[in-house]
């Protein structure tokens, strides 16, 4: 056996010794609802955002400019800087940090474009693996892909406990308890808004205690945000939290995706934000981090960092690119009250206040892993074993159908726990 | 000052100022020249700096095919923004496979061949290297000299790398036996990074022969060979014979990996196309491989842009548009090898000391002149003529309104004592 996965590079079959590595978490799910042929199945496992008729889609902004940029001449497809477009990475500190903060000026953000989500967190934890060090703190749970992408970059992760499964909420006592005892210097791993995959977000009083150990452990905030427009409907206070820690003084450190506030997914645009005392050290820390960059991929693709340019750089697209967002939002908090009222509607056994409660993409359901496998066997419905649920799959047309199924799971556990 | 020194460089997790310890890092020097080519205000300057493809009115290029490609793939209602696989788009995939091994590879239709959509040449090599660390660490052997990125890249995945005698100063061609005897050294199960064509800097190949030597002494040590693909259709002007060393490593059993970039042959530079190809002994085995290389890539940026590889993989699986793009790049790779010609004669016709025949005999974007780093610190500092230190030239910076200038500064600078 210990042969099998050694290498032994005298060996005539060099790959031989590898084994099958699990498929991933969410690809997977996906790959299985495609390939079920079954014509009431649902898809509430990917975040991937679906219309009321159940399609994938593309802002109408996005479209336009599209059109706008096939047709400009001017343009062509010379390598971008490693950092990536300027006016990209003005616009992302703007949107993230508010129009008019005082740290753009100052040249205290250091700023990249990245490859999404999943490339701004590489590329910041190769930073800090590089340059900072030092154990990373992750709240249980997480993203499946933040464990893994620390493990390849090779840094310590230590969880803390972040969800309460008594009251389906932030457990922020115990989480401050365990931040408060991390090694100094440590790193902090956080959700900005609307939390992967709970849902759950700490309140404003909440985010000020969380402030408060980070300084006095002098603990390295860094951020995680991906729905950014998705937790409360508004832009602005989605942000609190970076906003009130670059307040308080904080240097941190930021990954913003724009796969699900843009619909942008596939052409992977993101940015990496890093917050330094002053533009002495944010010219030395750009260097470094161009580096990282460079060795990763030398420089972002240009397609998506120019729609999202335009778009953040420009009143009018703005504007229009807002209202579009709000009606996406605004159909997933839609679909949390009206599989809230079927539930209730069908007295389904426990408490489903969380639905409606818990905020963005995603709800942490509550139904075990069990469950959640009869739920994708016997009734086509796919989402996470975690139980976490993609409310962005759900539809008018659905929803009815997908609390009759979670009505019987529940119930089906309730029987076997009553005939025992 | 000592221990200011000390504070500097070293981490203090107590301190206020978290960055306080970092220190400039030097600018990259491909990217460094191109700003300061840009930065430049006088109109005779010249950039042979980076290695992006120029028209003889010296603008970048983007083929026509592409922007045809580009305009139909935008106004397809049946695309949208999901996300790629992980491995991204399937059909680029097996066109790039085809490509690179030939469009009747027995290793393709075996299964043999795990590939997956990379960013670039540099995600490629990145990805590469990365699996490689992961799954069959060993020394890396590089050219000397290589692409500068190379020898970062492979650092920061964390390997080893040693360097084999690659060019020789003399010949200014390969120094095979140099480069054999090193091999022949090399730890078994050692990888060797090699430049399948037009190698970057010093546009020199192996002839035919002098693979099947390498090919020799990789068997023999159990070398693995780690392909770097970025100038398919430059070096001879034809993109099958340019490949022949794959194939022929491919052919001859090895087990391989290969990193294929398009940002030159189909400029597609920013939106940054490529491939890594991991060859294995048989499908289940590439099952295997594929399931680790997917980690490995699901870290780095979860999946691939998309448009790059939509527009490339139209050009791959399409006989019209392949043709069309053959074409066009045939008129690209031409007027870089009408440039070496055209230098070549202006050098003669001034009479500039030494053997300039490297000029022509050397392959793809570049030339290493054989310029000292004082000679090329000249030439930009007096002529604003931008290359790199190392002598190496980009052929595709040159025109034919800018060449004869170009050979009086080389000759001037030559001359100076």
């Amino acid at each position: 056996m210990q042969q099998v996965n050694q290498l032994n590079s005298t060996q005539q079959h060099i790959f031989s010794h590898l084994t099958q590595a699990p498929p991933d978490q969410i690809f997977g799910i996906m790959n299985a609802y495609k390939a079920d042929t079954s014509d009431n199945k649902i898809d509430l496992g990917v975040g991937a955002y679906r219309t009321d008729e159940e399609k994938p889609y593309v802002f109408d902004v996005v479209k336009k400019i599209e059109q706008e940029i096939i047709n400009d001449n001017t343009l062509n497809k010379e390598y971008l800087p490693i950092e990536g477009l300027p006016d990209f990475n003005k616009g992302c500190q703007m949107l993230l940090f508010g129009k008019d903060n005082p740290l753009i000026e100052s040249g205290r953000i250091v700023t990249a474009q990245c490859l999404g989500g999943t490339g701004a967190l590489r590329v910041g934890f190769d930073f800090v693996k590089r340059h900072l060090a030092g154990d990373v703190y992750v709240s249980n749970p997480t993203w499946s892909n933040h464990n893994q992408i620390l493990d390849r970059t090779g840094l310590n992760q230590v969880n803390y406990p972040y969800y309460d499964p008594n009251t389906k909420g932030f457990n922020c006592s115990a989480t401050l308890d365990c931040l408060s005892q991390a090694k100094q210097g440590s790193i902090v791993l956080l959700h900005v808004c609307a939390h992967n995959p709970t849902g759950v977000d700490p309140t404003e009083t909440e985010w000020l205690q969380i402030a408060d150990v980070c300084k006095a452990r002098n603990l390295i905030p860094f951020f995680d945000c991906a729905y950014q427009g998705f937790a409360s409907g508004c832009i602005e206070k989605d942000a609190f939290a970076v906003r009130k820690f670059a307040e308080l003084g904080f240097q941190m450190i930021v990954a913003y995706s724009f796969s699900k506030n843009m619909g942008l997914y596939n052409e992977r645009v993101g940015a990496l934000h890093i917050v330094t005392p002053n533009k002495e050290i944010s010219a030395i820390v750009l260097s470094n981090l161009k580096i990282v960059i460079r060795t990763l991929y030398s420089c972002p693709p240009a397609i998506g960092g120019r729609i999202a340019s335009r778009i953040l750089c420009n009143e009018k697209y703005f504007k229009e690119w807002i209202e579009e967002l709000n009606t996406v939002t605004g159909r997933i908090i839609r679909m949390r009250t009206l599989l809230k009222n079927e539930l209730d509607k069908l007295n389904v056994q426990g408490n489903w206040d969380h639905i409606t409660r818990q905020t963005g993409f995603f709800t942490f359901t509550g139904l075990t892993p069990e469950q959640c496998d009869k739920l994708t066997q016997e009734h086509h419905i796919y989402l996470l074993r975690s139980g976490r649920m993609s409310m962005a799959g759900i539809t008018s047309k659905n929803v009815s159908q997908l609390a009759e199924a979670i009505k019987i799971v529940v119930q089906n556990e309730c029987d076997i726990l009553l005939n025992n | 000052m000592q221990k200011l020194q000390l504070l500097q460089n070293q981490y203090n997790p107590t301190s206020d100022d978290i960055f306080y310890h970092i220190v400039q890092a030097p600018p990259d020097p491909i990217f460094g020249i191109a700003n300061a080519y840009k930065a430049d205000t006088s109109s005779t300057k010249i950039d042979l700096g980076v290695g992006a493809y120029r028209t003889d009115e010296e603008k970048p290029y983007v083929f026509e095919i592409i922007k045809k490609l580009e305009k139909e793939i935008v106004n397809d209602p049946t695309l949208n923004k999901e996300y790629l696989p992980i491995e991204g788009l399937a059909d680029f995939n097996k066109g790039c496979q085809k490509l690179m091994f030939g469009q009747n590879s027995p290793l393709i239709a075996s299964g043999q061949i795990v590939t997956a959509q990379c960013l670039g040449g540099t995600g490629a090599l990145r990805v590469g290297f990365e699996f490689v660390k992961r799954h069959i660490p060993g020394d890396v052997y590089v050219s000397k000299p290589t692409w500068s990125n190379h020898n970062q890249v492979i650092e920061r995945a964390g390997l080893n790398q040693f360097e084999y005698p690659y060019f020789e100063p003399k010949t200014k061609g390969f120094n095979c036996a140099g480069t054999i005897e090193c091999l022949s050294q090399a730890r078994m199960g050692s990888i060797v990074l090699l430049h399948v064509c037009a190698h970057n800097p010093t546009g020199v190949d192996p002839t035919e022969n002098e693979w099947l030597q390498i090919a020799d002494v990789c068997k023999k040590r159990r070398l693995v060979p780690f392909f770097d693909c970025a100038y398919q259709g430059f070096a001879s002007g034809c993109i099958e014979k340019d490949v022949f060393a794959v194939r022929k490593f491919a052919e001859l059993g090895f087990q391989m990996i290969v990193a294929q970039s398009f940002s030159k042959n189909m400029g597609l530079y920013n939106e940054r196309v490529g491939a890594v190809h991991i060859v294995t002994s048989n499908k289940d085995i590439s099952a295997r491989v594929l399931s680790n290389l997917k980690i490995v890539i699901r870290t780095i940026c979860s999946n691939p842009p998309a448009i790059g590889a939509r527009i490339a993989a139209k050009i791959l699986t399409d006989e019209k548009n392949f043709n069309a793009w053959v074409e066009e790049l045939k008129t690209v790779t031409g007027r870089i090898i009408k440039m070496r010609t055209l230098l070549k004669q202006e050098l003669d016709n001034l009479k500039v000391p030494g053997n300039w025949d490297h000029i022509t005999r050397q392959t793809g974007f570049f030339t290493f002149t054989g310029l000292t780093p004082e000679q090329c610190d000249l030439l930009t500092k007096q002529y604003h003529v931008y290359l790199l230190r190392s002598g190496r030239m980009s052929m595709a910076g040159i025109t034919s309104k800018n060449v004869r200038y170009l050979a009086e500064s080389i000759k001037a600078v030559v001359q100076k004592k």
